[in-house]
C-alpha cells in the first residue's frame, strides 16, 4: 500500500484518540465485574446484635458466641487474673489501650471492660484472623514458659494476649483483640453488637 | 490418508506443527533423570482437569451443602472416592513435580539467556498453581479450608489504608462465607485453570523458540551439521516421547500406590481437621497450610518485629553502603539513597505483620529475577565452583526445613537449641540471601571450562 500523502500526524492523533477512548470503555465496562465482588446487600444487612446469658459461666471460665459470623469470647475473671493485668504492663504493646479502633470508649482502661470482671472481646487474632485459643494457666503449665502470666495464645503464628486481650510485643500480631460494642441489659444479660439504649447497631 | 493430510494442511498447518514440535524438534540428547518432570506436570494439569471435571458433577458450591456434597461423592457416587482421590493427590503431585521441575532449572541454569521468558512464563504458572491450589482448598468446607482460608485473605488487611476494604472485597461479606466459597469455585474451576492452560501454551512456544537447555548448559545450536540439525540434537519424537512414557509409567505406580494405600498420606495431603465441617467458633489447635505452602508459610511466621527491624536495619545499612561504593555512576547512587530512605521510613511506620507479607511476597517475586541475579559465565553446576554448589545445597536444605517448621508449632523445639521460630528466621534469612547475594558469589565463584559439545555422565 502506497504511503503517500499520509498524514502521519493525524494518523498518530487518531490512534491515540481511539485507543484513549478504548481504555476508558474498558474501565467503564469493568467497573460493574470489580463492584459485584464487593459484600452484597444481604450480607451487609446481616450482623443482628446477639443476647448471652451470662448467669451460668463460672468463674475462670469463658463463653463463645458468634456475632457477625465471628467468635465473641466472654470471660469470667478471677481476682488473681485481674491483679495480674497491671504487672503485665512493661510486656505490651498498647497497655492502656490508646489505639482507639480496638475498642469502645467504655473499655479504654486496663480491663478492657465495662465491668472489671467480665471481658468481652473478639476471638479474631489482629495478626491473620484465627480464633486464638485460652491459655489462662499461669507458669510452665500452660506450656507457654514459666513466666506465662496467663492469657490468650493464638497457634496459628504464636500470637500471644494477656487476660484483658492486650497483645504482648514482639509477637506477629499488632493490635489488641477488639472489644466489640456492647451493653448489659441486665447483670447476667450482655447484648453483643449493640450499646446504644434504642435500636440496633 | 496421505490425501487427507493433504486436504487438512491447505486448511490447517498440522504437518507444520506435527514437524516443528514433535518429529523435527531437536532437543540436546543428554538429558537425564531431571528432565521427566516437564511432561510429567503436563501430565498432572491433564489429570487435575478431567478428574475436575467430574467433581464437578456432584459438587455444590454451597456453605450448607459442600461439605456433604464431597461426603456424597466419597460414599455414594460411584468411583467417586478414586475421582476425588487422584484429584487430591493429584494436587501435591502437581506442587512436588513442579519443585523438582524449578529445581532442575537451578541446577542446569535453565533460566539464563536465552531462556528469561521462559522462566518468567514457569514463575507465573507456579503463582497460579498456588492460587488454584489454595482456592480449591477452601471447596471442602473442612475446618481446616475455612481456617486456612481465613488466615491467607488476611493477609491483604496488612496492607495500609486499603487493606480490609480489600479483604472485605476478595471474601465478598465480612468474614468467610457462602460468598467466599462460591467465588473461590469460579476461579477454581474456570477461571485459573484457563490461566494456567494459557500460561503453559506460552511457556512451551518460547521453549521451542529458544529450545531446550541440557545438562551441560550448552546451546547445541551452535553446532550443526551440513543439514542444518544440531549435531547434539535428536528428533523430539520418536526419542523423547519414548524416554518419558518411561517417566509416566512410573510416575503413574507412585501415583496410584499413594491413591490406594495413603490418600490423606497420614495428614499431609488431606488435613486431619478437614475431615471436620468449617467451623467459624474453633480455629483448629494446629493451623497449618498443605505441606507446599509450608515453607512460605514459615516465612510469615518467622517475621517478630525484632526480626524484622533487625534485617531491615541490615538492609538499610547494605543498601546506604552500596550507594557509596558503587561503580555504578550517580543514578545507581541516588537510587540506593531513595531506597535506604524508604526502608528507613517503612521501619518506624509500618508494622511487622505487613513486613512478614512483604518477606513472604519477596521470596516468590525473588524467583523472577533469577534470570539476571545469576552473574556466572557457565550454567550448569556440572562447571560451576564451590559457592555456587554450596549456596544452592544451603538453600534447598533451608527450603525444606522451612516446609518442615511451618507445620510446627512456632515456640516449640523441634529441631534442637532453638526455638522454631527462630530457625526459621536463619533459614529466611539464607532463602532471601541466596537470591540477594548471588550476582555477587556467582560473578566470583571458580568455573570450570565448558566443552564444546553435550557429554553424558
Amino acid at each position: 500500500m502506497s504511503e503517500d500523502g499520509v498524514d502521519r500526524g493525524k494518523r498518530r492523533f487518531l490512534i491515540a484518540l481511539t485507543t484513549g477512548v478504548g481504555t476508558v470503555g474498558i474501565v467503564f465496562a469493568a467497573t460493574p465485574f470489580v463492584l459485584s465482588m464487593n459484600p452484597s446487600a444481604r450480607a451487609r444487612a446481616a450482623g443482628a446484635p446477639v443476647d448471652v446469658d451470662i448467669s451460668k459461666l463460672e468463674l475462670g471460665q469463658m463463653l463463645v458466641v458468634a456475632w457477625r459470623g465471628k467468635p465473641v469470647y466472654i470471660v469470667n475473671r478471677t481476682k488473681a487474673m485481674l491483679a495480674q493485668l497491671s504487672n503485665n504492663v512493661s510486656l505490651l504493646v498498647d497497655p492502656y489501650s490508646k489505639v482507639k479502633s480496638q475498642q469502645p470508649p467504655y473499655a479504654e482502661n486496663i480491663y478492657r471492660a465495662r465491668k472489671p470482671e467480665i471481658l468481652v472481646v473478639l476471638g479474631v487474632c489482629t495478626h491473620l484472623g484465627c480464633a486464638p485459643s485460652r491459655a489462662f494457666t499461669v507458669g510452665a503449665a500452660s506450656g507457654l514458659g514459666a513466666n506465662w502470666p496467663g492469657g490468650f495464645f493464638c497457634h496459628c503464628h504464636g500470637s500471644k494476649y494477656d487476660m484483658s486481650g492486650r497483645v504482648f510485643k514482639n509477637v506477629p500480631a499488632p493490635l489488641n483483640l477488639d472489644v466489640p460494642p456492647y451493653m448489659y441489659l441486665t447483670d447476667t444479660l450482655i447484648r453483643v453488637g449493640s450499646d446504644k439504649k434504642k435500636g440496633a447497631a | 490418508m496421505e490425501k487427507l493430510i493433504a486436504w487438512i494442511d491447505d486448511r490447517f498447518p498440522l504437518t507444520k506443527v506435527w514437524n516443528e514440535h514433535l518429529a523435527q524438534y531437536y532437543a540436546p540428547k543428554n538429558f537425564n533423570f531431571w528432565y521427566y518432570f516437564g511432561s510429567l506436570a503436563l501430565l498432572v494439569l491433564v489429570n487435575q482437569i478431567v478428574t475436575g471435571i467430574f467433581l464437578t458433577m456432584n459438587y455444590k458450591p454451597d456453605a450448607a451443602l459442600a461439605f456433604g456434597s464431597v461426603q456424597y461423592i466419597m460414599y455414594d457416587v460411584s468411583w467417586g472416592w478414586l475421582i476425588r482421590y487422584m484429584h487430591s493427590v493429584g494436587a501435591s503431585m502437581f506442587f512436588v513435580i513442579v519443585y523438582l521441575h524449578m529445581f532442575r532449572g537451578l541446577l542446569y541454569g535453565s533460566h539464563r539467556q536465552p531462556r528469561e521468558l521462559i522462566w518468567i512464563f514457569g514463575a507465573l504458572i507456579f503463582v497460579a498453581l498456588m492460587a488454584e491450589a489454595f482456592m480449591g482448598y477452601l471447596l471442602p468446607w473442612g475446618n481446616m479450608s475455612y481456617w486456612g482460608a481465613q488466615v491467607i485473605i488476611s493477609l491483604f488487611t496488612a496492607i495500609p489504608y486499603v487493606g480490609n476494604g480489600l479483604a472485605r472485597w476478595v471474601r465478598g461479606d465480612f468474614v468467610v462465607s457462602d460468598a467466599t466459597l462460591n467465588r473461590f469455585f469460579a476461579f477454581h474451576v474456570i477461571a485459573l485453570p484457563l490461566v494456567l492452560v494459557a500460561l503453559v501454551f506460552v511457556h512451551l512456544v518460547a521453549l521451542h523458540k529458544v529450545g531446550s537447555n541440557n545438562p551441560d548448559g550448552i546451546e547445541i545450536k551452535k553446532k550443526k551439521g551440513s543439514n542444518g540439525i544440531p549435531l547434539d540434537g535428536i528428533p523430539f519424537h520418536p526419542y523423547y516421547t519414548v524416554k518419558d512414557i518411561v517417566g509416566v509409567t512410573v510416575f503413574l505406580m507412585v501415583f496410584a500406590a499413594i491413591i490406594f494405600f495413603a490418600p490423606s498420606m497420614g495428614g499431609k495431603f488431606l488435613e486431619h481437621d478437614n475431615f471436620i465441617p468449617a467451623n467459624i467458633l474453633s480455629t483448629p489447635l494446629d493451623i497449618v497450610p498443605l505441606w507446599y505452602f509450608t515453607p512460605f508459610y514459615s516465612m510469615l511466621r518467622a517475621s517478630t518485629t525484632d526480626f524484622t527491624h533487625g534485617m531491615l536495619a541490615v538492609s538499610t545499612v547494605l543498601v546506604a553502603g552500596l550507594a557509596f561504593f558503587t561503580r555504578k555512576g550517580a543514578m545507581a547512587k541516588v537510587a540506593s539513597v531513595i531506597i535506604a530512605a524508604v526502608l528507613v521510613l517503612g521501619m518506624f511506620t509500618l508494622e511487622a505483620k505487613l513486613w512478614g507479607v512483604i518477606m513472604m511476597g519477596s521470596s516468590i517475586v525473588l524467583i523472577f529475577f533469577l534470570p539476571w541475579l545469576d552473574r556466572s559465565p557457565v550454567k550448569s553446576i556440572r562447571y560451576r565452583g564451590a559457592l555456587y554448589k554450596g549456596a544452592l545445597t544451603v538453600f534447598v536444605i533451608s527450603f525444606i526445613l522451612l516446609g518442615y517448621l511451618g507445620t510446627k508449632s512456632p515456640d516449640a523445639v523441634s529441631l534442637f537449641l532453638f526455638k522454631n521460630v527462630l530457625w526459621a528466621q536463619i533459614f529466611t534469612l539464607v532463602y532471601l540471601g541466596f537470591f540477594v547475594l548471588m550476582p555477587w558469589y556467582t560473578k566470583i565463584d571458580k568455573t570450570k571450562p565448558v566443552p564444546e559439545r553435550v557429554t553424558f555422565k
